[in-house]
């Protein structure tokens, strides 16, 4: 067997030197500070669809292991950092996802993820697709709304549609199969269970009628996701800014069909992160998933105040590979997970 | 027979779909950042032949399927079944016309074909990928043409119908891709 040799060339891995080389420059030149976080933490992430990896140690160096959670991106890391007074700050880090592999997916991958205070959805999407321009060489991106998308390509507005119609669509499209297990991987039918099963199938017609026909040429930034998919994002609204709270301050760039990066207007609220965090563990439950413990060193930070702030993480192994015109990312890794 | 979750499907795995057993001929992980993951998966249905584009919730798991390939001399047909012999162990196994299907017109005696058992029955008969058979019936051609002009249609033993150039003739064997049904060379003498 040839596992033992690395999965990328040198050639490719000298340009992806470059690329971060490049990176640290674009943050530098914008006096942005560059930090490390742990990636073993006593605290995890409530994310239904997310799956920390584990490990166990004692936290004393003897006496009985606590469980230790590898980190899946450092946001909850860095967003304490800002609560306690740091400036914009980025991270290169390699981040841990359970279960994770295929072409654009690998265990352990690096993420790019920075903060800005004071930076609206708006000012973060446009310093994304400055750094985005600046490493493919190009000379536009594009931006669009998630619900302009539905209505374009499916005719439907996702964030008003109710369940029923979003299955005949998928039904239509031939996704009945999935509809069918989605639906039976629920063992209620409460409200967080349907507004989950709603989500799964917002999700897949977007990956399979939406996103092959977007991002094509150049990198395209959709925003205002619904609110049920809101994740660490501030809703749209409440601070009479006129939005009705239907849909989210998060954004996702996509390139060649790619999933490049996903940010958020960060909620700074600790008791509406609270709730979310308890919704999350509810529909865990429901799908006889493990409850996750809240990360209460995280809440704290909220709780003090986390500043005003956008905040975006960006897959790097993904973008290099967009970069260099590869088709999967262990083509720019050293080593991936088949033959770490 | 054990079941198998989507993590574990690769090219080749075959599992049981809609109560018929099916291959996996590519499988694809897709997962939204913060959504719910789930697999694209190509699939050829082994009975019918067809080839299907699925979409599985990551994590679902599907009944394997007791299939397998084996290679059999082709014997005789009664009338009824077409019988085929293991050359090491002599055991016969007979097929019907549904497994046997279109590839009735490649059967030759004794020639080596794959048989796909689904719990031990033949459901798909593929012959070998050239055969050799002679022609019964043809047109007379004319001569000097070489080989390329068009052809025309010849009948052979099996009753298949293949276009053979112009110069091949009645009662000789020719050499076909069953694959593609077409004829391939004269057959060596």
């Amino acid at each position: 067997m040839n596992d033992w040799q690395p999965s990328a060339t040198v050639d490719r891995l000298r340009q992806r030197a470059a690329i971060i080389k490049q990176i640290r420059d674009f943050f530098s030149s914008r006096d942005i500070l560059e930090v490390e976080t742990p990636a073993l933490s006593q605290g995890t992430i409530t994310d239904v669809y997310l799956d920390a990896m584990t490990s166990a140690h004692p936290l004393q160096g003897s006496g009985p292991a606590s469980t230790l959670y590898l980190q899946t991106s450092p946001e909850y890391a860095m967003k304490r950092m800002l609560a306690a007074g740091f400036p914009d700050i980025y991270q290169i880090a390699k981040c841990f996802r359970q279960d994770e592999i295929g072409r654009l997916h690998n265990p352990e991958f690096t993420m790019l993820e920075w903060y800005r205070r004071d930076y609206s959805m708006q000012q973060l999407i446009d310093e994304v697709a400055e750094l985005l321009r600046c490493i493919f060489k190009l000379s536009s991106t594009k931006q669009v709304t998630y619900q302009a998308l539905f209505l374009q390509y499916l005719n439907i507005d996702p964030i008003n549609v109710s369940e029923q119609s979003l299955s005949s669509i998928c039904f239509k499209n031939k996704l009945g199969d999935y509809v069918t297990q989605v639906k039976k991987a629920h063992e209620s039918d409460s409200s967080t269970a349907v507004d989950d099963i709603k989500d799964a199938l917002l999700q897949i017609l977007f990956n399979q009628c939406i996103e092959p026909h977007i991002g094509q040429y150049v990198p395209i930034c959709v925003t205002h996701f619904p609110a049920s998919q809101a994740s660490l994002a501030k809703l749209n609204g409440g601070d009479g800014d006129g939005g009705d709270k239907k849909t989210a301050l998060r954004f996702e760039f996509y390139y060649k069909g790619i999933e490049l990066a996903n940010g958020f207007e960060e909620l700074t609220d600790a008791n509406v992160q609270v709730e979310r965090f308890e919704n999350d563990n509810q529909i865990r439950k429901s799908l006889n998933k493990p409850v996750r413990p809240i990360d209460k060193r995280f809440i704290t930070a909220l709780e003090v105040g986390l500043p005003a702030c956008s905040g975006v993480a960006l897959g790097l192994d993904r973008l290099i590979m967009l970069a260099l015109g590869c088709d999967s990312i262990s083509d720019v890794m050293s080593f991936d997970i088949s033959r770490a | 027979m054990a079941n198998f979750s989507t993590n574990e499907f690769k090219a080749g795995l075959k599992i049981m779909l809609d109560g018929e057993p099916c291959s996996i001929l590519e499988n694809e992980y897709v997962k939204p950042g913060k959504g719910q993951a789930f697999n694209r998966v190509r699939i050829r249905k082994l009975i019918s032949g067809k080839v299907l584009e699925k979409t599985f919730r990551s994590g679902e798991s599907f009944e394997g399927a007791d299939v397998m390939d084996t290679d059999l001399a082709y014997l005789y047909n009664d009338g009824e079944f077409w019988h085929f012999m293991n050359n090491e162990t002599f055991e016969q196994i007979a097929a019907d016309e549904k497994a046997v299907g279109d590839n009735v017109k490649w059967l030759v005696e004794n020639d080596l074909c794959t048989l796909t058992l689904w719990n031990g029955s033949p459901i798909v008969v593929t012959p070998p990928n050239f055969v050799e058979l002679e022609i019964t019936e043809t047109d007379p051609g004319l001569k000097g043409d070489t080989a390329g002009t068009g052809g025309k249609p010849a009948t052979l033993t099996t009753g298949a119908v293949v276009r053979v150039p112009l110069f091949v003739q009645r009662g000789e064997v020719v050499k076909v891709d069953t694959r593609s049904g077409e004829y391939v060379s004269r057959a060596q003498k």
